[in-house]
């Protein structure tokens, strides 16, 4: 197939960026989105003007490097699919894709499609983690888990932290990335000693880099991994909770 | 094209004695350093993997001063993340026989015998460690409904000992040493440098002293030094051009501290693996793996007739070759990597293969649907199903998967002693990245184990014996000439590769560099194909220096730039894989020369003139590199033909 790809360009974080568009032959189907961005850099190479930057790693849907916005959209058009996992059969001959970097103004763009996510490492800097030095732990089977907590534990583990969710946001808030991480260790027994602290640490930490959920829910539509809305609310009663527990602990 | 012999025989420190007791009298030996004196002490981590990360959080536990550097956006991302299937440990919960010196006994046989006993023993013993430590970091594992951790099989192994978290294992480990590090990050104990990418090993005196970063969004040369070097920077299955390793994987960390005095073992030993989804089409970036745990529940076969061409499932049983089952009746499906590639690719030579390229062999989950239910397999395999049918439109639950081997894993890499230190003192390797404990072939579901071991658990404590004659002496000032010529060397370098202004980009090199590798380097080898491929490398090699394209300049992030350092130093490590492939004349594991097989096509090895390491020194471009050997003994595991039958 043949088609029309509308690109940001944008030379580095301080220079205004524009659209560029460019025409990209024999695209195979089976071609995945980022192998179709191959073929116009190899394209782009060969009539001397510079390739397009984007961010990619294991083109597996696993790492959460790439992500770009595809006509409007986090990812693309197919659900629970990252942008290297979203397939050319999705398009059609003839077709105009626009591609963009997330737009939101924590992560700024470095240069064209790619932008700097590293706020997203100050949150779990601040509190997405269990305080167990190496060589301290007990045997594993001491701590037994319910299957179901395991479970859900799981399910927001497997966040991939590529920043679809800020970026399908109105208000660019990074909330359902924030409870994921939260709520896979506050669902956990291990992640109990630590729970109250770790919310107020880490909801504070997210405050000060992105806007406010205010419920629109494209977050969970745009999530690559289907991670769950719930977690949010289960993250927010935690907080509130939080306040009062962490006085209690420090009064006693 | 001989290469110049022995010049030296390596020794590799390991502690004698009862094997079981060496690892603890060796920690014995080892010097301390007390906690008082660790915050004197600069170290330098690169790469943040598991290896990496598990490492550096665990150093900054200890109170020294670490600086960690990765080409990653974040700590949280590197390939380790990609791993799907599992991690072993000998926890023998399931009580099916397993214990320590199973462990350590299947991974010097799956490694075909070219393994250090000592190091794998270390392994096996710390494997359990391993899972207590990450279970506490809440790495949700799965469990069973009782509430206790879950165990499966996994190719190789005759025991229930993989522990997994879905088909996501690699991602929750990698991130539980993520956020160990991330919390030594929040407590100043460790220094963390994302988007930045070693050019330069910085040796004095014969020791490494430091490293040379670019940044790769503003393009800034700087020079680190510290007390001592970790590279931590994975495999170099990307020689291979197409691969299951992720996009950026490359071997320039490692081959620049083999040009600085790094020996480099084993190169020649790398993993195909069997179960990945076939090629489709010319603009194929890179290959998908299918988690070897499917082969517990699917059933791999092709049709009888070479000419069948019905869909398969059209084609009755007893006209189906299960061509595993029939050859390893006692394994089966479960025989180890090397074997399965090598009994697909017979399959394919001999015309036998499957689907509209015929290169791939059926992965069948009819029979397990049948006598499990769709749910068991769904709870068992969703996420790899859903991902199989993204990327070929195919629903493995109806119809079977395609799959063929392809390049996985590198058993090769820089030589280490006991204490995972390189030839150059004060320089170590860790994970991937060295040479160390899976011999000829790594069996599924110990790449984890390993890199985790030595990051958690080995590494933390042998890099003292070494640091602790340093103790109150200053790192070398960046100031200093090792440095400066250095960074002198990466800034002519970058210039060179804006300044050859030629017709071609550096993926184009690198595609044929790879068909040249996959074919005369990959799953069989002959003297003929790699002596042609010693000369294709010299001739590509020659062309990318003389009509390479790279556009942009070396101020900003530059893509193509950073991929032409590494596929350049791919150009050279290309040459010195097949010069150990040419001397080791023999089969083991991975390494298949088809000079050397049995009667029945199985590898052939020679105990006798082969029972050793091969660590490579550098002599210069072009230049036949030497042979060091380091002999491997074996007192506990009896050397003998591996059966699978
Ligand atoms: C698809 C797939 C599935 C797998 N599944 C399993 C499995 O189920 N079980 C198992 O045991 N093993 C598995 N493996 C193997 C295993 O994942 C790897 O061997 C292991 O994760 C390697 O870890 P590492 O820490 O050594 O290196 P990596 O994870 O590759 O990390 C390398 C790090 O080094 C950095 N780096 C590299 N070079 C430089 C440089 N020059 N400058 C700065 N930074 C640098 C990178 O940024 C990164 O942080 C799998 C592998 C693949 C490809
Ligand atoms: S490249 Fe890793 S998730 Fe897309």
């Amino acid at each position: 197939m043949d088609l029309a790809l509308k690109i940001w360009r944008q030379a580095g974080p301080d220079t205004p960026g524009e659209f560029a568009t460019y025409i990209v032959r024999e695209v195979s189907e089976e071609a995945s989105f980022l192998e179709m961005l191959d073929q116009l850099n190899e394209d782009l190479n060969n009539q001397g003007e510079e390739p397009i930057a984007f961010d990619h790693d294991c083109r597996e849907g696993i790492c959460g490097m790439c992500g770009v916005m595809i006509n409007g959209d986090p990812h693309g058009p197919q659900s629970g699919t990252a942008t290297c996992q979203l397939h050319m059969r999705k398009f059609k001959n003839g077709d105009t894709i626009t591609v963009e970097p997330w737009r939101a103004s924590a992560f700024p763009v470095i240069k064209d499609l790619v932008v700097d996510r590293s706020p997203f490492d100050r949150i779990i800097e601040a509190g997405g983690f269990i305080s167990i030095n190496t060589g301290a732990a007990p045997d594993a089977n001491i701590i037994s888990v319910p299957k179901e907590a395991a479970d859900s534990a799981m399910n927001a583990a497997a966040c991939i932290g590529c920043g679809a969710c800020v970026a399908a946001c109105p208000n660019s808030a990074a909330n359902l990335f924030t409870a994921a991480k939260m709520q896979h260790l506050n669902l956990l027994p291990q992640g109990q000693p630590e729970r109250w602290t770790r919310a107020v640490a880490m909801v504070e930490t997210m405050e000060e880099y992105f806007g406010s959920c205010t419920n629109h829910g494209e977050c969970e539509a745009a999530c690559p991994k289907n991670i769950s809305i719930d977690f949010i609310a289960w993250m927010n009663r935690d907080y509130v909770k939080a306040q009062f527990k962490n006085v209690a602990k420090a009064s006693q | 094209m001989d290469n110049e012999q022995g010049t030296s025989v390596l020794t590799s420190g390991e502690p004698t004695g009862p094997i079981e007791n060496r690892w603890d009298n060796h920690r014995f030996a080892t010097k301390l350093v007390n906690p008082a004196n660790k915050r004197k002490y600069e170290i330098i981590v690169v790469g943040t993997g598991l290896a990496g990360a598990s490492a550096a959080a665990t150093l900054g536990e200890l109170g020294y001063n670490v600086k960690a550097f990765s080409y990653h956006d974040s700590a949280r991302r590197a390939h380790s993340i990609a791993a799907q299937g599992g991690i072993n440990a000998a926890k023998n919960y399931p009580n099916d026989g397993d214990s320590i010196h199973r462990l350590f006994y299947d991974t010097i046989k799956g490694g075909d015998y070219r393994s250090r006993e000592s190091n794998v023993y270390r392994l096996a013993q710390v494997s359990n460690e391993i899972i207590d430590q990450t279970t506490a970091q809440g790495v949700p594992f799965a469990r069973e409904y009782g509430g206790l951790l879950d165990n499966r099989s996994f190719g190789g192994a005759q025991v229930s000992r993989t522990f997994y978290a879905r088909g996501q294992t690699g991602q929750q480990l990698l991130l539980g040493a993520y956020q160990a590090l991330a919390r030594q990050i929040s407590a100043g104990t460790v220094e963390f440098h994302n988007r930045s990418e070693m050019l330069e090993v910085v040796v004095k005196d014969g020791r490494a002293v430091g490293i040379v970063v670019r940044d790769l969004t503003t393009g800034e040369i700087t020079s680190h030094s510290a007390h001592a070097v970790v590279l931590a920077t994975g495999g170099y299955s990307n020689v291979f051009f197409l691969s299951t390793n992720a996009m950026a994987c490359n071997a320039t960390a490692i081959w620049r501290a083999h040009r600085k005095g790094a020996y480099f073992a084993n190169p020649c030993y790398t993993q195909i693996h069997p179960t990945c989804i076939p090629v489709s089409d010319e603009f194929q970036s890179k290959l998908t793996l299918m988690s070897e745990s499917l082969r517990n529940d699917g059933r791999i076969w092709v049709p009888l007739d070479p000419d069948d061409s019905r869909p398969p499932n059209d084609i009755p049983e007893d006209e189906r070759d299960f061509y595993l089952e029939r050859q390893y009746p006692a394994f089966g499906n479960l025989v180890p990597r090397d074997v399965a590639s090598r009994a697909a690719m017979r399959m394919i030579d001999q015309n036998r293969g499957v689907g509209p390229l015929k290169n791939g062999v059926y992965l069948d989950f009819h029979s397990a649907i049948e006598r499990l239910g769709k749910h068991t397999i769904e709870e068992r395999y969703s996420n790899l199903f859903e991902m199989y049918e993204r990327i070929t439109d195919e629903n493995p639950y109806e119809v079977p998967m395609r799959i063929y081997p392809a390049p996985h894993y590198t058993m090769g890499g820089l030589w280490v002693d006991y204490n995972l230190m390189t030839s150059v003192p004060g320089l170590y390797a860790i994970g991937e990245a060295n040479f160390s404990d899976h011999g000829a072939n790594r069996l599924g579901a110990s790449a984890l184990m390993q890199g985790l071991a030595d990051g958690y658990f080995v590494l933390p404590y042998t890099i003292g014996q070494y640091l602790s004659d340093y103790l109150n002496t200053d790192p070398v000032p960046i100031e200093d000439e090792a440095f400066t010529d250095a960074e002198d060397v990466v800034r002519e370098r970058n210039e060179r590769f804006l300044s050859i202004g030629g017709t071609r980009s550096v993926d184009h090199f690198h595609r044929e560099l790879g068909k040249v590798m996959i074919e005369h380097c990959g799953l069989a080898r002959s003297r003929e194909g790699l002596e042609k491929a010693i000369t294709e490398i010299q001739t590509i090699r020659n062309e990318f220096w003389s009509d390479l394209k790279v556009l942009g300049t070396s101020d900003n992030l530059n893509q193509s730039l950073e991929r032409a350092g590494r596929v350049a130093d791919f150009l050279e490590l290309a040459e010195l894989m097949c010069r150990d492939a040419l001397d080791r004349e023999e089969s083991c594991g991975g390494h298949f020369r088809v000079e050397h097989q049995t009667e029945d096509g199985e590898a052939l090895r020679d105990d006798e003139n082969f029972a050793f390491v091969s660590a490579w020194e550098w002599t210069g471009v072009g230049s036949p590199p030497v042979r060091h050997t380091e002999p491997l003994k074996f007192e506990y595991v009896a050397l003998s033909q591996r059966s699978y039958k």
